[in-house]
C-alpha cells in the first residue's frame, strides 16, 4: 500500500511542476454585465488598437446593439473611417507592409480572449517595460521580445524593470524581474490605468464570444424547464412501475 | 378511432408496422432489473440524433475550405441565429458521445454483456466505437484551428511509420504533402456523409442483434431460460412502456448535465474546446504542445510509450483490436461482476485505474518520467486482456441464482 502511495505522489510531482510553470498572471476580474465597462472598452479599442488589430468577425452594428449603443452614437464616436454601420471592424493596413514594420502582422483580435484568456491580456497590457535593445524601446514580461510597441504608454507612462538576484533550484544566482520603477508619468494613475485595461479586456472577452451575453440567462431557463420536466417524467415512471416487483 | 385503426390495418397489409412495433418495443421483453448502467444505450442514440441534427444546421453555414473554414465557424458563432447554440451542442455532443459510449462499454465489461450469445453484438458495438473515433477525428479538423491542423498532422503522419508503403499512404490520405485544403475537403465529406451512414447502419445492426439475443442484465442471467406458459420471460417486462418511460427520466437527467456544459462551460476549461484551436491553422507555426482531445488520450499515451514509431502505431492499434477479442478471452463461468471473485474485481480495478492514468498521461508532455509511467500502465492495459483467459479461470466465483435479483 505504502509503495502505491509513494508511486502516486511521484506521479503527481512532475505534474505539479508543470502546472506551476509559466509567468504569473494577475486576475482580470471582468464583469460582462457591466455595459459601461464594455462601452469604455470599445472606446479604448477603437482609439488605441483598431489601427493595427482588426476585429474582422465583429460588425459595428452588432457591437452597438450588444453594448446598448444606438447606430448614430456608434457612427459618431466609434467609427473613424468611412465605413457603413453593418460592416465588419477591419483595418486598412496591408498585411505585407505590417509585417515589414513590426516583424509580424498584428493578429486579428476577435477571438484573442479565447486563445490567450482574459488574465493573460490583462497582465500583458500592464507589463510593458523599457528595453533599449528592442526596436520600439519596450519589452514585455509575459510576452518576451514582443513586436508590439507600448501603445498605451501615454496613459500608463513608462516603467523600467527592477531586478533582484535570487537563487534558483540548482543554487545558481539568477536575475529575476520583481518590479518596476516609473521613468515618465502617464496621464493616469496606476489604479486608473488598471481599470481602463480591465474595461478593454472585458470588451475583448465580449468580442471573443458575443453569445456570452445571452447564454447564461438562457441556460438557467433551459435547466429550470428540464427540472420541471424531470418531476413529471419521474412521476410517470413511478406510476408505470408500480406493478413491477 | 375506427378510421385510425382502419388506416393502421391498411398499412399493416403493406408494411409490418404493428409487427415491428411489437417485436422491438411493446412485446420486446427486457430484464426487469436494469440499473443505472443501462441508461447509456438509449443516451448514445439520443446523442447520435442530436449530432446529426445540429450537424445539418452547421453544414448550412460552414465552408469546407482552408481559407474560409475558420471564419465560417466564427460566422456561425456570431451572425447565424442560434448558430452558437448549434455549435456548442455539436462540440459538447462530441465529448458527451464518448462519455456515454465509454460508460456503455464499461457496463458491458461489468456484467459480461459480450459473452455468448452476444459476441456479435459486442463486435458491432466495437465497430461503432471505431467509426465514432474516425468521425470525431475528422470532425475535429473542420474548425481549422491550430489544434485541428496539428492534431491531424500528427495522427496522419503515423501512417508513414508503416514500412514500405507508409509515406505514400499518408500522402494519399492527405491528398497533399501536408494537411491542406484537399485534406479538409475530404474529411468534410467523410465527416458529414460517409461515416454517419456507417454509424447509422451499425446502430441498426447493433439493435437487430440485441433484440435477437435479448438484453443481458446486472445478474448476467439469461431471462429466456425461465418463461411462463405464454412463452414470456418471467423476469422480463415489455420495453414499452416500462423502459421507454424510465429512459425518458435518464434522458432528462442527461440533458440537464449536458445543458450545464453547453450554456455555462462550453470549453470545459480546454477539455472540450481547446484554447489553441481559437488560433487559425498556421502550417508554419507548430504549437508547443500538441494533444488530441481527451477521448483519444489513453491510446495516444500507449502510442508514445513505445520507443519506435511503428511499434507505437502497432501498440495503439493492438490496444483497440484486443477489445474485439474480449468475448473469447473471458473464460469465467459467470458473466456478471456480482458473482465474480475478488481476483477479477481487483484486476478490473487496476485496469480501470491504468486506463484513466493513460488518459491523463496522454494529455501531458512526454517527459522521461511520465513516459515510464505510461509504459507501466500500457503493459497493465495489455496484460488485463492477455492474461484474462487464466485469471478468469482461477477466480473463485459465487453461485449464480436462477432468477434475477433486485
Amino acid at each position: 500500500m505504502k509503495k502505491i502511495i509513494i508511486a502516486l505522489v511521484a506521479l503527481a510531482l512532475p505534474v505539479m511542476a508543470i502546472a506551476s510553470g509559466g509567468a504569473h498572471l494577475d486576475k482580470a476580474d471582468i464583469d460582462l454585465s457591466n455595459k459601461g465597462s464594455l462601452q469604455n472598452g470599445a472606446k479604448m479599442y477603437v482609439n488605441y488598437c483598431l489601427g493595427c488589430h482588426s476585429l474582422k468577425y465583429m460588425s459595428y452594428a452588432r457591437m452597438g446593439k450588444d453594448l446598448g449603443l444606438p447606430d448614430e452614437l456608434v457612427q459618431e464616436n466609434l467609427m473613424f473611417t468611412g465605413k457603413k454601420i453593418g460592416e465588419y471592424m477591419t483595418i486598412s493596413m496591408p498585411a505585407a507592409n505590417a509585417e515589414k514594420w513590426f516583424g509580424v502582422t498584428p493578429p486579428d483580435l476577435s477571438v484573442i480572449a479565447r486563445s490567450r484568456g482574459a488574465d493573460w491580456i490583462y497582465t500583458y497590457l500592464r507589463n510593458f517595460y523599457v528595453d533599449d535593445s528592442r526596436p520600439f524601446g519596450v519589452n514585455n514580461r509575459v510576452f518576451e521580445s514582443v513586436g508590439m510597441p507600448h501603445v498605451l504608454s501615454q496613459l500608463e507612462g513608462l516603467k523600467k524593470p527592477v531586478y533582484t538576484t535570487e537563487k534558483d533550484e540548482y543554487g545558481t544566482d539568477r536575475q529575476v524581474l520583481t518590479g518596476y520603477e516609473y521613468i515618465t508619468e502617464g496621464s493616469m494613475t496606476p489604479a486608473e490605468y488598471d481599470r481602463q485595461v480591465r474595461d478593454l479586456v472585458n470588451f475583448l472577452v465580449y468580442t471573443g464570444e458575443p453569445a456570452k451575453l445571452v447564454r447564461y440567462d438562457l441556460g438557467i431557463k433551459v435547466i429550470l424547464f428540464l427540472l420541471f420536466f424531470l418531476i413529471i417524467a419521474y412521476l410517470l415512471k413511478k406510476e408505470y412501475w408500480k406493478d413491477i416487483h | 378511432m375506427k378510421v385510425l385503426s382502419n388506416f393502421v390495418d391498411w398499412i399493416d397489409a403493406r408494411f409490418p408496422l404493428t409487427k415491428v412495433w411489437n417485436e422491438h418495443l411493446a412485446q420486446y421483453y427486457a430484464p426487469k432489473n436494469f440499473n443505472f448502467w443501462y441508461f447509456f444505450g438509449s443516451l448514445a442514440m439520443l446523442v447520435l440524433v442530436m449530432q446529426i441534427l445540429t450537424g445539418i444546421f452547421l453544414t448550412m453555414n460552414y465552408k469546407p475550405s482552408a481559407t474560409e473554414a475558420f471564419s465560417s465557424v466564427e460566422y456561425i458563432m456570431r451572425d447565424v441565429n442560434w448558430g452558437w447554440l448549434m455549435r456548442y451542442m455539436h462540440s459538447t455532443g462530441a465529448s458527451a458521445f464518448f462519455i456515454v459510449i465509454y460508460l456503455h462499454m464499461f457496463r458491458g465489461l461489468l456484467y459480461g454483456s459480450y459473452r455468448q450469445p452476444r459476441e456479435l453484438l459486442w463486435i458491432f458495438g466495437m465497430l461503432l466505437y471505431v467509426a465514432l473515433m474516425a468521425e470525431a477525428f475528422m470532425g475535429y479538423l473542420l474548425p481549422w484551428g491550430q489544434m485541428s491542423y496539428w492534431g491531424a498532422q500528427v495522427i496522419i503522419s503515423l501512417f508513414s511509420a508503416i514500412p514500405g508503403i507508409g509515406e505514400a499512404l499518408s500522402e494519399w490520405i492527405r491528398g497533399d504533402f501536408v494537411i491542406a485544403d484537399a485534406t479538409l475537403n475530404r474529411f468534410f465529406a467523410f465527416h458529414v456523409i460517409a461515416v454517419p451512414l456507417i454509424l447509422v447502419a451499425l446502430v441498426f445492426v447493433h439493435i437487430v442483434a440485441l433484440h435477437a439475443v435479448g438484453s443481458n442484465n446486472p445478474d448476467g442471467i439469461e431471462i429466456k431460460k425461465n418463461k411462463d406458459a405464454n412463452g414470456i420471460p418471467l423476469d422480463g417486462i415489455p420495453f414499452h412502456p416500462y423502459y421507454s418511460v424510465k429512459d425518458i427520466v435518464g434522458v432528462i437527467v442527461f440533458l440537464i448535465l449536458f445543458s450545464a456544459v453547453v450554456f455555462f462551460l462550453p470549453e470545459m476549461d480546454g477539455w472540450f474546446l481547446e484554447k489553441d484551436n481559437f488560433i487559425p491553422a498556421d502550417p508554419l507555426k507548430t504549437p508547443e504542445h500538441i494533444v488530441p482531445l481527451w477521448y483519444f488520450t489513453p491510446f495516444y499515451a500507449i502510442l508514445r510509450a513505445v520507443p519506435s514509431k511503428f511499434g507505437g502505431v502497432m501498440a495503439m492499434g493492438g490496444a483497440i483490436v484486443v477489445l474485439f477479442l474480449l468475448p473469447w478471452l473471458d473464460r469465467s463461468p459467470v458473466k456478471s461482476i456480482r458473482y465474480k471473485g475478488m481476483l477479477y474485481k481487483g484486476i478490473l480495478t487496476v485496469f480501470i485505474l491504468s486506463f484513466l492514468a493513460l488518459g491523463y498521461l496522454g494529455t501531458q508532455p512526454a517527459t522521461p518520467i511520465l513516459t515510464n509511467f505510461a509504459r507501466v500502465f500500457s503493459i497493465i492495459y495489455f496484460l488485463f486482456f492477455l492474461l484474462m483467459p487464466f485469471y478468469t479461470k482461477m477466480d473463485r466465483t459465487k453461485p449464480v441464482p436462477d432468477r434475477v435479483t433486485k
